[in-house]
């Protein structure tokens, strides 16, 4: 056991650091410029440097780097130490252009792989639907071939940055007569064109993160389909070996905490701070316990990304362990709000979420937002039990699935 | 970067554990629970041979000179298998020696220690709950009062008895005005006594302080570990059954609401392994946060302990209930990590105290 990168990649440290030092902020006229421009200009030359899109191949516009969780993990040490752009967030650089790259066409990979690493072209996603959630594979959004195009109706749902993305990766029934599973394809659509409709929905905290989607005799050409014709459901599972952030979530989650003891700091009960009360402390050295494992675990994770070990369950276990804290945080927040917890989610977004009453009264709500996006806890704890523990899959799920 | 552990460390518990299955199966293991002792000699000889009764005691003295991390992923694998016998208060009586003692004192123990033919204990708590070095009341020098929560005070040699400003000091077993009370103790495979001592004398360690609040933490560790090794144990036995026991035509794996709790009993113990971990490997490596680890690890893996021992027996129903059903012994142990050497409540205080707030 070791806890130190060693010499070799604290030289690398370094490099990044020295790097850094001398590309952001960004100096002169280009210090004038609006933040997406200012991102832009510094992700080029991060690019260049080697230290972005590292798992991207240089003729799509990536570094092309040797894949090297630690090294990746200190470079996003050192721009989170600076806030320095890192790749565009979203669920393009996420999601899309890993199945593209392991699954797509070449033509596809030149046309959609270069604009969104550089932030220039947004995505969203199409798959759930009002009467498919967690048996996602039961949708219904027909897409049928009409001559060199699929026409494409039917009803998406959940669907963030609907009303700013310029295309959507969509999940489309296609073989009808096929068995569930099998009758699904993958195709790319353009959000602006007629037959489209967006419509925000309103969440419990009051904000709107993400919409409903309407297709109405909707286009998009014959081979915009990542895959063959009914494999949509096995490319919409493509994962690609990657850089895995494995203590991405922990940091999150140590901040959260961090942010709870200030909180319980600044909260009175009966006149005096909080943080002074007996169940008050015992309740936070509770959670600390959980998100201090949970933090452990991460390294451990790291620790075997790097080997090339798998870490085993735990991977499977993750969203929940965080869900599960993300809870247990929330609850004690609006316990130390107190009163305030009356008032209504003045904070409308995920932003500021650490800042003030508002912000705890929000986070309130979105920890349970996170608890259903993605795989609701329920269906987790089937992964856990079935894949994790081999358990005997559920009766109803293996019968519908015909296997 | 690397928080794993080691090839070696890897083998060393294949090691114990391979030697566990074969010394001390789970006949053996309820031989000895249900017997008056809880003390078998051949498994102690055997560990001890293995060199566990010396792993951690310097190489010079006999003993194999490792890490606490060691010795805890050792105390994992006991607690895993549910292994009865003196191993924790053992091996805190010769740290407590080889941190504390003179050099008289090492050499007259140390070796004897390290083999396993001499068996140590630490007597450390008092009335109320008083576990710790600066809650002793026992005056040193010739002792007079009474130590509770002894482990294997009939086997052992020497005793290493916590005194008032948080010293130690050595008892000899044959010592004057000491009386051994066994207590009816819930986990039958680590029994405890009660020692009383009566103008008893004793003899101090001169870095008996440092010794003390260093033997603290490493019985919490330790006791960490053998949390997560009996927690994953259980949550092994509660998934075995429910691929094997059917009811309506089904194994009982097949319906949600056990599987669920099945899922939330692993996402309860699986992340605690690096607590553990790194608040052994903290206690030889990174000592500005060791005190500190060392209690939230003892009181988050023990209360995830005992929690999954609950619902283990929920799990396995009716049978899960009775003195038949191994799950009894983990559970019991499950009882004696979380509550000997203070409860989580306890020990969850001293880390808001450490942390300022």
């Amino acid at each position: 056991m070791d806890l130190s990168y060693g010499e070799e990649l604290e030289g690398y440290r370094d490099e990044v650091a020295k790097f850094l030092g001398e590309n952001w902020p960004l100096q002169g006229e280009e210090a004038a410029l609006g933040w997406v421009e200012q991102a832009t200009v510094f992700r080029e030359r991060a690019i260049a440097a080697g230290y972005l899109c590292r798992n991207i191949p240089k003729s799509y516009g990536g570094s092309e780097q040797e894949p090297n969780v630690l090294k990746a993990q200190i470079i996003r040490e050192e721009f989170g130490k600076l806030q320095a752009p890192t790749e565009p967030r979203g669920i393009g650089t996420m999601m899309l252009v890993p199945t593209l790259l392991e699954r797509g066409e070449e033509w596809q990979k030149q046309k959609f792989v270069p604009p969104t690493i550089k932030g220039e072209m947004a995505w969203c996603q199409g798959y759930s639907e009002p009467g498919s959630g967690s048996d996602l594979a039961s949708l219904k959004t027909r897409g049928e071939l009409v001559g060199d195009e699929w026409v494409i109706n039917g009803q998406k749902i959940w669907t963030s940055g609907a009303k700013t993305a310029d295309y959507m990766f969509c999940l489309t029934r296609t073989e009808p007569e096929q068995s569930k599973h099998a009758g699904i394809s993958y195709l790319l659509i353009d959000m602006k064109q007629p037959g489209i409709d967006v419509r925000p929905l309103r969440q419990m905290t009051g904000g709107a993160d993400f919409c409903e989607v309407f297709f109405d005799d909707v286009r998009t050409p014959k081979d915009w389909i990542v895959g063959q014709r009914g494999e949509g459901w096995l490319v919409s599972r493509t994962t690609l070996k990657h850089e895995r952030n494995s203590i991405g979530s922990t940091q999150q989650t140590r901040a959260l905490f961090a942010g709870l003891v200030a909180l319980a700091k600044q909260s009175k009960i009966d006149g005096k701070p909080a943080i002074e009360d007996p169940g008050i402390r015992q309740r936070l050295a509770a959670v600390e316990g959980y998100v201090t494992a949970h933090h452990h675990s991460g390294y451990r994770t790291l620790t075997k990304d790097a080997k090339g070990e798998s870490p085993g369950n735990i991977t499977m276990m993750n969203k929940l362990i965080s869900t599960n804290i993300g809870h247990d945080i929330a609850r004690l927040a609006m316990d130390l709000i107190g009163d305030n917890g009356l008032l209504g989610p003045g904070a409308r977004s995920m932003a500021g979420m650490m800042g003030g009453t508002e912000g705890w009264i929000s986070q309130y709500m979105y920890s349970l937002g996170i608890a259903v996006a993605g795989g609701t806890a329920n269906i987790q704890r089937n992964v856990i039990g079935e894949r994790a523990l081999g358990l005997p899959r559920d009766a109803a799920a293996e019968r519908s699935s015909g296997k | 970067m690397n928080f794993d552990l080691s090839e070696e460390q890897e083998m060393l518990q294949e090691t114990v554990r391979n030697f566990l299955e074969n010394e001390c199966p789970a006949t053996t293991l309820r031989e000895i629970f249900d017997g008056d002792t809880g003390f078998s000699e051949s498994l102690w000889k055997g560990m001890a041979e293995m060199g566990l009764a010396g792993l951690h005691l310097p190489e010079e003295h006999g003993g194999a000179g490792l890490e606490i991390l060691d010795l805890a992923i050792v105390s994992e694998v006991l607690g895993y298998m549910g292994t009865p016998g003196p191993f924790v208060g053992h091996a805190l009586a010769g740290l407590a020696i080889a941190t504390g003692g003179s050099d008289a004192q090492k050499k007259k123990w140390l070796a004897a220690l390290a083999t396993g033919d001499a068996i140590g204990t630490v007597a450390l708590a008092e009335e109320g709950g008083a576990w710790l070095p600066d809650q002793w009341s026992l005056e040193g020098g010739s002792l007079t009062g009474s130590k509770n929560h002894v482990l294997f005070a009939e086997q052992a040699d020497v005793i290493v008895v916590g005194v008032a400003g948080g010293g130690l000091a050595l008892v000899e077993k044959d010592a004057s005005g000491i009386e051994i009370k066994d207590i009816d103790s819930a986990d039958r495979t680590r029994r405890l006594c009660q020692v009383s001592f009566a103008d008893t004398p004793s003899e101090a360690l001169p870095e008996g302080e440092a010794a003390g609040t260093q033997l603290r933490d490493v019985a919490l560790v330790l006791l960490a570990a053998d949390a997560f090794g009996g927690a994953s144990r259980l949550i092994e036995m509660s998934v075995e059954y429910a691929k094997t026991r059917e009811q309506f035509g089904v194994t009982i794996g097949h319906f949600q609401a056990l599987k669920h709790q099945l899922a939330n009993m692993a996402v309860e113990v699986e992340p605690a392994r690096g607590l553990y971990w790194y608040a052994a490997h903290a206690m030889d490596h990174v000592h500005d946060e060791s005190e500190r680890t060392a209690a939230v690890a003892k009181a988050h893996i023990t209360d995830r302990y005992m929690q999954v021992a609950r619902d283990a027996v929920e799990a396995h129903g009716g049978i899960g209930f009775t003195w038949e059903c191994d799950v009894q012994i983990w559970f019991k142990r499950a009882m004696f990590d979380r509550a000997w050497m203070g409860t989580p409540a306890l020990h969850r205080e001293r880390a808001a105290v450490m942390a300022g707030w």
